[in-house]
């Protein structure tokens, strides 16, 4: 297997906190590959890194060969990173179809067009309803997305970074805040995500990992302690002291 | 699954043009605005104004309203436009239109040039940047008296015919008219960007920086854009203000200026275009009103009016057109409608 995604001594210091501390990793292509580690790890401050939200202090990230360090976070979109956020970020103004629209649109360079209309692109439309199908968006297409419950949100907070097409997706917890009830349709979304794309979990949940995850990485303190697949991380006495009676479900 | 496939396309259609479309009461207002011609004959020169007014209001509303950058300062590009109008006038053509595309593209291109300090940082600093651009020009225009007239103003600007046919008058006929079509062709125009994708890319980023930014749209190039586009409408209303009064004057950089087009604003409502309109024309009559009713004190009884809308009546005001609108239905089948060419 290739490597899809690649950081090499990736680190970030917000004064004299290490948040991320020479962090080299390799997310291979196809992969379905959980972060995890406990609170204040730093596993979103390296989810702002690989994204580009954050500058790192050093070291450099690499997406499928081009060196992404130095980019801003759309460059990084276009060249096939996409994320989704710990907590919500969505337009909350915008209906789900306008959300999943506009990143269609954006993906297909029609950003900058000023007398378009949307609905005359039809390879916007065909994309869109693509998009919707798949994330059976259908019966809240023109819901405004202030208006809808939190785990539907979170539905297209995962579709809206599926709509760029990327060949790297980042989530950044996607089960937090959902309510037990809507829990099982969004890990199913998860599940259902197509094999090409090369999936980095950030997850909390250790059902969810250990459901998940072909591989895993185990952050402690802004360092990789462990990494490796499941069975091995999970016996690894290291991680279990990280953890401190966090139950670790095999 | 093909089938179901095509019913979803149509609709996803059918719910992306509904915004785009002309509502039936769009057709009425703009036809009472140029019925107002004939109706109120005596009140053209107050009706230009109203017309200017709102679409300086409506080159705010491209800014705050659809892509939340806030400026206190938008009286720069009005300033900006009227002068380059007058200045057109006196030394290049006194043609109108001429001089009208002459302030657009000043005014535009000190929108772009502006653009990267304003777009910097957060609501607070563009606030203090935008009223310190504003009173930069207002004392750059003051000095420079050999050039702008200075204090007393410029003079000698004089207007050659509309279109070579129609003479500016004393009531306002040519005027109005005038302002009014500059009016409807710019808002038209606007109606159209804010739905496009560029549009739409912008309200992303007004509602949520960084998920736009995940999206693939590149915030500080699109502000940049919209920046630009709102200089060259402001600088539109300042070379019509030039224009149909013949002269040019420190008022029109004047810190009132920016504050009065933000109130104009904030009646009328933000993000919807006709806010600006709307917004005109209740602000001209409420101070008209009250400065006839109390010539001396009408400012007491506008900061009343505004404290109290601002704190009770706006979200009624503007839920209620924005209700009205959305329940008036468009008479169209939900399918194939959208896929005219």
């Amino acid at each position: 297997m290739t490597a899809a995604l690649q950081t090499f001594g990736l680190s970030k210091h917000f004064g004299g906190i290490t948040a991320t501390d020479n962090v080299s990793f390799t997310l291979e292509t196809g992969a379905r590959h959980a972060l995890i580690g406990p609170n204040g790890a730093g596993k979103t401050t390296l989810v702002n890194l690989l994204s580009g939200v954050l500058a790192p202090s050093a070291g450099r990230v690499v997406l499928m060969g081009h060196d992404l360090t130095g980019l801003n976070p759309e460059a990084r979109v276009k060249l096939g990173l996409a994320r989704t956020f710990q907590i919500n970020q969505l337009c909350a103004s915008m209906t789900t179809l306008e959300m999943i629209a506009l990143v269609v649109a954006e993906r297909l360079g029609l950003g900058a067009r000023l007398f378009q209309a949307l609905d005359r692109q039809d390879a916007v439309i065909r994309e869109t309803a693509d998009i919707v199908a798949r994330f059976r968006l259908e019966d809240i297409l023109d819901e405004t997305i202030a208006t809808l419950p939190y785990g539907k949100q979170r539905q297209i907070e995962i579709a809206a970074a599926f709509a760029a097409k990327p060949r790297v997706l980042l989530l950044d917890e996607p089960a937090a805040g959902v309510p037990e009830a809507e829990r099982q349709e969004l890990l199913n979304t998860v599940a259902a995500l197509p094999a090409d794309v090369s999936v980095l979990l950030i997850e909390h949940d250790m059902d969810i990992v250990f459901r998940f995850a072909t591989r895993i990485t185990v952050l402690v303190n802004g360092k990789v302690l462990a990494d490796g697949p499941p069975q091995a991380v999970a016996s690894d006495p290291r991680v279990k002291e990280a953890y401190l009676g966090e139950a670790i479900h095999g | 699954m093909s089938d179901a496939n095509t019913a979803l396309q149509d609709r996803i259609r059918t719910s992306l043009s509904a915004t785009r479309r002309w509502h039936p009461a769009e057709f009425v207002f703009w036809a009472l605005a140029f019925a107002a011609f004939f109706l109120f004959p005596r009140q053209l020169l107050i009706l230009n104004e109203i017309a200017i007014i709102a679409l300086f209001a409506i080159s705010l509303d491209l800014i705050l309203g659809y892509a939340g950058i806030v400026s206190l300062g938008h009286a720069a590009f009005l300033g900006a436009g009227a002068y380059a109008a007058g200045l057109f006038a006196i030394h290049v053509t006194g043609d109108p239109l001429l001089g009208l595309a002459a302030a657009i593209a000043i005014s535009a291109a000190l929108g772009l040039v502006t653009s990267p300090l304003v777009l910097k940082g957060n609501d607070l600093t563009r606030l203090m940047v935008t009223l310190g651009i504003a009173l930069l020009l207002h004392e750059l225009a003051n000095s420079m008296g050999r050039i702008t007239g200075g204090a007393d103003g410029l003079q000698g600007v004089v207007m050659k015919p509309l279109l070579g046919r129609f003479e500016f008058d004393l009531f306002g006929k040519t005027a109005y008219l005038y302002s009014l079509t500059v009016l409807l062709v710019l808002f038209v125009v606007a109606r159209r960007i804010v739905h496009s994708p560029f549009g739409l890319s912008l309200k992303a980023i007004r509602d949520n920086r960084l998920r736009a930014a995940a999206s693939g749209v590149p915030p500080a190039r699109r502000l940049a854009a919209v920046y630009t586009l709102a200089g060259a409408y402001a600088g539109a209303a300042g070379a019509l203000l030039a224009q149909t009064t013949q002269f040019v004057s420190l008022d029109v950089l004047a810190f009132h200026r920016s504050a009065d087009v933000m109130l104009v604003l904030i009646i009328g409502g933000t993000g919807y275009l006709y806010g600006g309109i709307i917004g005109a024309i209740g602000f001209k009559f409420l101070q008209d009103w009250l400065s006839a009713l109390t010539p001396q004190y009408w400012q007491f009884w506008i900061g009343l009016v505004l404290v109290v809308f601002v704190l009770g009546g706006r979200e009624i005001i503007h839920g209620g057109i924005k209700g009205l609108l959305r329940r008036v239905p468009f008479g169209r089948s939900r399918t194939k409608e959208g896929a005219q060419p």
